[in-house]
């Protein structure tokens, strides 16, 4: 099976309004850049993405904000965006906010053939609001249900033909579990090289969650937040 | 003469209770700077929960790399023994107990511990972050603050009005006029900051305050 795309709009293929699409990266860094440019140019809608941030306003999903192309996202933190806010003070965006290490744990969950899983984290505050609390060893718990997306878009720093696949520093983040997440896997690649040329024991990745591959281009790998030390 | 300490003088405060060997997530604000005091010879690593243990100081313009940040999205480096990890890890890490100690801001904490520090209804929307985890699953928890908010009301209070982050989770709350420990009594004045009297600090405390035996003028 051939898994190599030629760019974005030949991965993309399938895509349609109404989707469930799941995204890897944390702020800006790590996000599939090329995938997102394009769904915005393919200009389906109705989206319901999942994606720890939701960008800025003018870089990664805050594009597809701007066009009004989602629905509904399900993110832990989007402070970054005020097209976010005002779409969502103004009731035309649907927001689920979920708690960072259970949207992390929801992906992993999601992708590792687990419905649902117990979690301390939320008890007592509005995300628990209507579900189940159960009691082990005399802490209480909340059901969580995993996430699965028709579609996952991840950004790998190395990958080969067979879609094993190599992150670099914090860019690794949610990346590996949006990769297990999704019916199909689209992973964006700084370099693709021939497959027997990654070192088996470095692979982060492997190859089975990735239906379909590319090389990306013209990465901007936007800062958010450009901090130096003093001097 | 009282003074109100310095955003510097919390962090410096909160940074005694690290102690040597320590894993420490580190909250925006004021807990950042708490690693400005940690010093190098107590062995602390810092955890940054979008995947690095290790985080070491922010870089020189040359230095710069996109694909290390932190949690506030900040650029940054790594110390020597520090390590990348999915987000998945990072809050198995953090959810585990794996974390000794976690320093976070706050709106309001309540006198058994109860945690706001999200969400004002109908107003700002951020999201909880990895705050609702950290709180749930570090093995202590601190709170850094100002004591009143910008009308001049207490952030400690008997009861949290604002939405929850975590309940019956924090330890220890160090604000610019004391440091108060969480016990089933509820807030225990342990230290204020120099000048303060006790009274003074109870009539900034919109809940019971009860005085440790050992209760003192902070030292620094």
């Amino acid at each position: 099976m051939n898994k190599v795309c030629k760019n974005a709009f030949e991965a993309l293929k399938g895509v349609q309004d109404g989707m469930t699409l799941l995204f890897g990266g944390f702020g800006l860094c790590g996000i599939p850049e090329n995938s997102i440019m394009a769904l915005r140019e393919l200009g389906v809608k109705n989206l319901t993405c999942v994606s720890n941030n939701a960008g800025v306003d003018d870089f990664g999903l805050g594009l597809l904000l701007h066009t009004r192309q989602i629905k509904k996202m399900i993110s832990s933190y989007v402070g970054e965006n005020q097209t976010f806010e005002k779409q969502f003070l103004s009731g035309e965006l649907e927001v689920d906010l979920t708690p960072q290490g259970t949207l992390a744990e929801k992906l992993r969950a999601g992708g590792a053939g687990i419905p649902a899983f117990y979690t301390p984290t939320g008890v007592g505050t509005k995300v628990a609001e209507g579900k189940e609390i159960k009691v082990f060893d005399g802490r209480e718990y909340v059901l969580e249900r995993a996430i699965k997306g028709d579609f996952a878009f991840v950004k790998a720093w190395r990958g080969d033909k067979f879609g094993n696949l190599i992150f670099r520093k914090a860019a690794r983040n949610f990346n590996p579990m949006v990769a297990t997440a999704g019916k199909i896997t689209v992973a964006e690649v700084e370099e693709l090289v021939e497959v027997g040329t990654l070192d088996p024991d470095q692979i982060h990745t492997p190859g089975i969650y990735i239906q379909r591959i590319f090389k990306g281009t013209n990465y901007q790998n936007r800062i958010e937040n450009l901090t130096l030390t003093e001097g | 003469m009282s003074h109100h300490l310095t955003r510097e003088q919390i962090a410096q405060r909160i940074a005694h209770e690290v102690e040597h060997g320590y894993c420490v997530n580190l909250g925006i604000g004021i807990p950042t700077l708490v690693a400005n005091y940690i010093p190098a010879e107590k062995g602390v690593m810092l955890q940054s929960e979008n995947g690095l243990l290790g985080m070491g100081p922010f870089p020189t313009k040359a230095n710069v790399d996109p694909d290390l940040i932190n949690a506030g999205k900040q650029t940054i480096t790594t110390v020597a023994g520090a390590s990348f990890f999915s987000s998945a890890d990072s809050f198995a890490m953090i959810r585990g107990g794996h974390v000794d100690l976690t320093v976070l801001g706050a709106m309001q904490v309540d006198q058994f511990g109860s945690i706001a520090n999200w969400m004002i209804p109908n107003k700002l929307v951020k999201g909880m972050g990895g705050a609702m985890d950290l709180v749930a699953g570090a093995q202590y928890v601190i709170v850094a603050m100002q004591q009143l908010d910008n009308k001049g009301q207490s952030k400690l209070v008997e009861k949290c009005t604002l939405p929850l982050t975590g309940k019956n989770c924090v330890h220890l709350i160090v604000t610019d006029m004391a440091v108060f420990d969480i016990t089933d009594q509820g807030f225990v004045l342990k230290e204020w900051a120099p000048g303060f009297s006790v009274d003074e600090i109870k009539k900034a405390t919109a809940a019971p305050v009860t005085v440790a035996k050992d209760a003192h003028e902070m030292r620094f």
